[in-house]
């Protein structure tokens, strides 16, 4: 073997070993995260965790139930806003706009993509938050819906455009109009990527504090309605972490478990579905 | 027989009614479709140049030519398909049964004349949801498994799919997906199909497949076919038209321009010597 062909094997495998390992890192992370999370929060996982409301200092026990119930309004109300905009403005992006629209379109959502989200939060607090002059589930699930319609827009937008246009061509041809062709063509052959889409986003928000904290603020009883502050989640976990209490801590890692369970089963849920159907294969 | 012996086509004029072959068919031919003076563009770039030809009723009529004559262009100006270019601009007139085809609602248009692609494009749905899209959008009250069935058994599809209709469009090979989609485009009974290039993404034998198809549908609808295969022209159509840079040069019957073309540049075409 020459020398030359000698080094090119070894950056080779050098090349492998390095792209392996980083491979490796990547998903070790979540599962560091899961395990982490079950040894520091498994065991305060009890039926009362899901089914009782949070203790008073010093009593032990309690569990995050409101917080629990409370995160589902508000990614509900976060989905049932943020959601339908997105996919909308996608449509008018992928298929309808010209060159300048979709330009300023799309880099206006990559934009507010990269707005902080605690800058989200201020500005719900101020719309939907003062006028009111009381926090509510409403407020923050508006706050979160917010962050949602840049994500899915512009992933929606991609793969829209990644339909080929020889199916937009095959129903138009068949005397559809552009409007029947989206609905019947376009959507469902891109519409696992677009319930891939809305999953991302709709795991981006689960997590999200920041907003929160301005509008639905927290509380440590049930929220009735759509009126009241409401506990979730993330802001239980920010103000259980914060606290001086041990037990109080394990909750709070408990609290995290939860929500990463909950997007986790979403997640999958989701993808079960998503595997029925026929895709357009790539060519 | 030489071109400077046979004066050249004139391609301002219709040049079916100045061949002399042509000219006594076309006495008992009727045209579905008359295409007159059409000139097109893209932009400020103008692709077709006073193209005026007619398309015989229940014929196969080819348009050959070399990349980028313009014939796919003039196919698809039949069914209005230039439309959803940006920018693309049609002057001239297009009649299919003696009225201007510009003039109507294209979407009720585009279902009188059917088309067939360079590349089979099937929907990634079922095979029988494929057959009964244009059935579905257009609303069509008749029942649509038959409807369905008949279009297969036209499309000569029909034996090998029948078992499985619910399977994905998908899992057909290449020369199936594109005889089903000729099935869809029939199954709205167009007067017109047109097919551009419908065999240059298909292996021998499924050509020879859908060549036959193509000559036992022409009772059903009138074909228009765009190729770049000179023998597949001669062998299915009845009429053959050659363009060169967006120009009409010759519409003859096809026997008589493989034969006895009139125009030396169609010639040189025919015998391989550009192209």
């Amino acid at each position: 073997m020459s020398p030359g062909l000698r080094w090119r094997k070894f950056v080779s495998g050098f090349m492998l070993t390095m792209t392996g390992l980083c491979a490796l890192v990547s998903v070790s992370v979540l599962f560091l995260i899961l395990g982490y999370l079950v040894y520091h929060g498994g065991t305060s996982i009890s039926w009362n965790f899901f089914t009782k409301l949070p203790a008073p200092v010093g009593e032990s026990g309690g569990g995050m139930a409101n917080a629990i119930v409370g995160s589902g309004k508000l990614l509900l109300l976060a989905t049932l806003f943020g959601v339908p905009v997105g996919f909308l403005g996608a449509i008018y992006l992928a298929e309808f706009s010209g060159g300048t629209t979709a330009f300023v379109v799309r880099y206006a959502a990559d934009l507010l993509n990269g707005v902080p989200s605690i800058v989200i939060g201020m500005f719900a607090y101020s719309l939907a938050v003062l006028p009111f002059k009381h926090f509510s589930t409403l407020a923050g699930g508006f706050a979160l819906g917010l962050m949602m319609i840049p994500i899915t827009l512009r992933s929606t937008e991609e793969f829209l455009r990644s339909v080929p246009n020889a199916l937009r061509e095959a129903s138009m041809a068949l005397g559809a109009s552009k409007w029947k062709t989206i609905t019947s063509v376009i959507v469902p052959a891109a519409y696992r990527g677009i319930l891939t889409a809305i999953l991302l986003a709709f795991a981006r928000v689960a997590g999200e504090t920041a907003p929160l904290l301005f509008t639905a603020l927290g509380n440590s009883f049930w929220s009735p309605g759509w009126h009241q502050p409401t506990a979730s989640l993330p802001v239980m976990i920010f103000t259980y972490a914060i606290a001086p209490y041990d037990d109080w801590h394990r909750q709070a890692w408990a609290a995290g478990l939860v929500l990463l369970g909950l997007i986790l089963v979403i997640n999958i849920v989701a993808r079960a579905i998503l595997s029925r159907g026929m895709a357009v294969p790539r060519s | 027989m030489h071109a400077s012996v046979r004066p050249a086509l004139s391609v301002n004029l219709p040049p079916i009614a100045t061949s002399p072959a042509a000219r006594e068919t076309s006495a008992v031919l009727s045209m579905r479709m008359t295409i007159s003076k059409v000139n097109f563009f893209y932009g400020s770039k103008q692709t077709l140049f006073d193209v005026s030809m007619g398309i015989a009723t229940n014929k196969v009529t080819s348009l050959i030519g070399p990349s980028g004559c313009g014939k796919s262009t003039l196919l698809r100006t039949l069914n209005r398909m230039y439309e959803i270019v940006r920018g693309a601009r049609l002057e001239g007139e297009i009649l299919l049964d003696g009225q201007n085809i510009l003039t109507q609602d294209v979407t009720s248009y585009r279902r009188r004349v059917g088309m067939v692609f360079q590349r089979p494009n099937p929907f990634p749905k079922s095979i029988f949801d494929n057959v009964a899209y244009g059935l579905r959008i257009n609303g069509s009250k008749a029942p649509i498994s038959e409807a369905v069935e008949k279009s297969l058994r036209h499309a000569a599809l029909w034996e090998e799919v029948k078992d499985h209709l619910h399977k994905s469009a998908y899992e057909l090979s290449g020369g199936q997906q594109q005889r089903l989609c000729i099935a869809r485009a029939l199954a709205v009974e167009p007067e017109v199909l047109l097919l551009d290039e419908p065999c240059s993404a298909l292996d021998p034998i499924s050509t020879a497949k859908i060549e036959e198809l193509l000559v036992q549908l022409k009772d059903l609808c009138t074909i228009v076919t765009v190729t770049h295969n000179m023998q597949q022209a001669a062998r299915i159509s009845d009429f053959t038209a050659f363009l060169l840079t967006g120009q009409l040069i010759e519409f003859s019957p096809t026997p008589q321009l493989f034969t006895t073309p009139g125009d030396s540049r169609t010639e040189a075409y025919i015998t391989g010597r550009f192209g």
